[in-house]
């Protein structure tokens, strides 16, 4: 193990170790610490520019629906699910499907049309936005929520295709072997022998799917224009030119914003986090 | 004879042109929903704006359907060679870039710090990475507050450290600063450094993550080899653990290149271009052309993506690269 295990370092060094572990998350997250002050803040305490200090009363429940009564976040925090669910679940049946065939057939092209998804998934969102936007007001998808969820749902594709080809691929073969030599058909291979092995892929897409699509923002405003299919990113930004100098507002509803990657990641950890570093190891 | 040959014929076709083909034809049906979706979206997309950086066009059709753009050729490209904006975002890419990088160090820094077996060290792990989980708006937002010069927390911090606070008789507070704080974010030279150390924070806690799951799997022998050999401190990590660690920052170094010039959201929120296009990179100054207040100017955006997609495309090229290495080692 490498830095030397601390406790080898005797109870000094441990304790002054575990001592500045606090300090150090505290500064680490001190922008995070801040705005959550805030956020639980009176109007009277930013009037009187106490922003920093203590709150001299805490408003927490008045500041929380102020956000939903005073602007249209419930409007865009429900636009957010409807818009990141669908995604999720398309991207992830699609990349299920196009992984399979990927990984498991040896056809001239598989290794070329992975590289495609592969590269799709790292080329600037700038050099898709005119065509994607103009596509939309054509076929009358601007500004609804199926307009963004579809391009979100074939752009993610890219990335669960590339995650799904892997992790098939990191199975053993001979499983898919033996079942063809069985006779059984093609379908039903991938349906009752691959899927359920890569229940734990789908598991780490979903919550990285789902965070990555949530916290978008370009597309927000690219493929929208009015409130009524904004998601909550995009949202929060009207709120801060709404709520202009109420920052105990503004500071609410990005914390608002924030609640359900953030649950997501602490429920699903695991998945979260060997989803994000595939590849990190060999 | 014939009646043999028909025969044989028949059960040669028996199993069906389909079944025979079934490894062939199958891994087509499994892609095409996929590929279909991708290509309408994606690829189909990118070749339409290349084309498009060709013509000018405000987005619009007649009325018949047709669309108004008209053909211009290279002139988009040769406006762009002569427009300062183009190039002081460029100059912020390049910027964005290479300061973006300190991302992977640090992470590795922290990682370093924080692999230990101490009791509540998931926790810490999780806790640390954090920043990353919240959208790069709300990050935006924290840090445009951040550094507000007149009730930010850098503002704050400067009042204490070099303003005298005095009450005049109607009891109204007023600073008096040897040095007025910085408005970062005001400032032409400073706002983009504002913005990429906002950016720097959940990449570093991206690549924080990496690290951590490549210290995870350090062959523990080799550790022990060369310590029993007197490496230690320095010498160690860069002689032993670095070189373990290579796959983890291929990957720390991929999603950083790919983070910085993607950058948009924070620019959007923080500054929005500002002050006079100072902060400005290629992705948000191709939104900002494209979809104006002016008018659209679609086949100029175009050009601006067209590009950034050039330089991407140098970037996915060696990302390629590097996988077809691996890919050929592998079965």
């Amino acid at each position: 193990m490498f830095p030397k295990p601390i406790e080898k370092s005797g109870p000094v060094a441990r304790t002054a170790y575990q001592a500045f572990l606090p300090v150090a998350l505290i500064l680490w997250l001190l922008p995070l610490l801040a705005i959550l002050l805030t956020s639980i803040r009176s109007a009277k305490d930013i009037n009187s520019g106490n922003v920093f200090g203590w709150p001299s009363e805490f408003a927490i429940i008045e500041n929380y629906t102020a956000v939903f009564t005073q602007s249209a976040a419930a409007q865009y925090m429900w636009n957010s699910v409807l818009i990141t669910v669908p995604t999720v679940m398309i991207s992830v049946a699609l990349a299920c499907l196009a992984g399979y065939a990927l990984a498991i057939y040896k056809f001239r092209v598989a290794l070329p049309l992975f590289f495609l998804f592969v590269a799709g998934n790292f080329i600037p969102f700038q050099i898709l936005m005119v065509p994607v936007r103009d596509m939309s007001v054509q076929t009358g998808l601007y500004d609804t929520i199926a307009g963004q969820f579809l391009f979100h749902a074939a752009f993610q594709t890219g990335f669960c295709t590339l995650f799904m080809r892997n992790f098939i691929k990191a199975l053993p073969f001979d499983l898919i072997e033996s079942a063809r030599i069985e006779g059984i058909a093609e379908w039903k291979i991938f349906w009752y022998v691959v899927l359920p092995l890569v229940r734990p892929a789908i598991a780490a897409l979903a919550v990285l799917i789902f965070t990555f699509v949530w916290n978008d923002f370009f597309w927000a405003n690219v493929l929208t224009q009015g409130e009524s299919a904004k998601p909550i990113t995009a949202g929060v930004r009207a709120l801060n030119g709404q709520f202009v100098n109420n920052w105990h507002l503004v500071s609410a509803a990005s914390l608002l914003a924030a609640i359900p990657p953030v649950a997501c990641f602490f429920l699903m950890q695991r998945h979260f986090i060997a989803g994000l570093t595939l590849g990190a190891v060999k | 004879m014939a009646d043999a040959t028909l025969h044989e014929a028949r059960s040669d076709a028996d199993p069906g042109w389909f079944a025979r083909n079934k490894l062939a034809i199958a891994p087509w049906i499994f892609l095409i929903p996929a590929l279909f979706f991708f290509a309408i979206y994606v690829v189909i997309p990118i070749f339409e704006s290349l084309w498009l950086s060709l013509y000018e066009w405000n987005g619009l059709y007649d009325a018949d359907g047709n669309s108004t753009a008209v053909w211009v050729g290279f002139e988009n490209y040769t406006k762009l060679w002569d427009d300062p904006n183009f190039w002081t975002s460029l100059r912020n890419n390049i910027a964005w870039l290479i300061l973006y990088m300190l991302a992977v160090p640090l992470g590795l820094f922290i990682a370093l710090f924080l692999n230990q077996t101490v009791t509540g060290m998931r926790f810490y792990k999780s806790m640390f990475f954090f920043p990353f989980v919240i959208s790069q708006v709300v990050v935006g937002l924290i840090f445009g507050w951040f550094y507000n010069p007149d009730f930010g927390v850098v503002g704050t911090v400067w009042k204490a450290l070099f303003c005298e606070e005095t009450t005049n008789i109607l009891g109204n507070v007023t600073f008096n600063c040897s040095r007025p704080a910085p408005d970062i974010l005001s400032s032409p030279e400073w706002a983009t450094y504002g913005i990429i150390a906002a950016g720097l924070w959940p990449q570093i806690a991206y690549c924080m993550i990496l690290y951590l799951t490549g210290l995870n799997n350090v062959a523990a022998d080799q550790i022990e080899a060369a310590r029993l050999d007197g490496a230690k401190g320095w010498k160690m990590l860069w002689y032993v653990v670095v070189p373990q660690l290579k796959p983890a920052t291929f990957i720390a170094v991929v999603v950083t290149v790919i983070g910085a010039l993607r950058s948009f959201d924070m620019i959007a929120i923080m500054t929005q271009g500002g002050p006079f296009g100072s902060t400005n990179v290629l992705s948000h100054y191709m939104y900002e052309v494209a979809i104006s207040e002016y008018g659209e100017r679609y086949g100029y955006g175009s050009a601006v993506a067209t590009v950034l997609f050039g330089i991407m495309l140098f970037f996915i090229s060696y990302f390629l690269w590097r996988m077809y290495q691996d890919e050929k080692g592998g079965r």
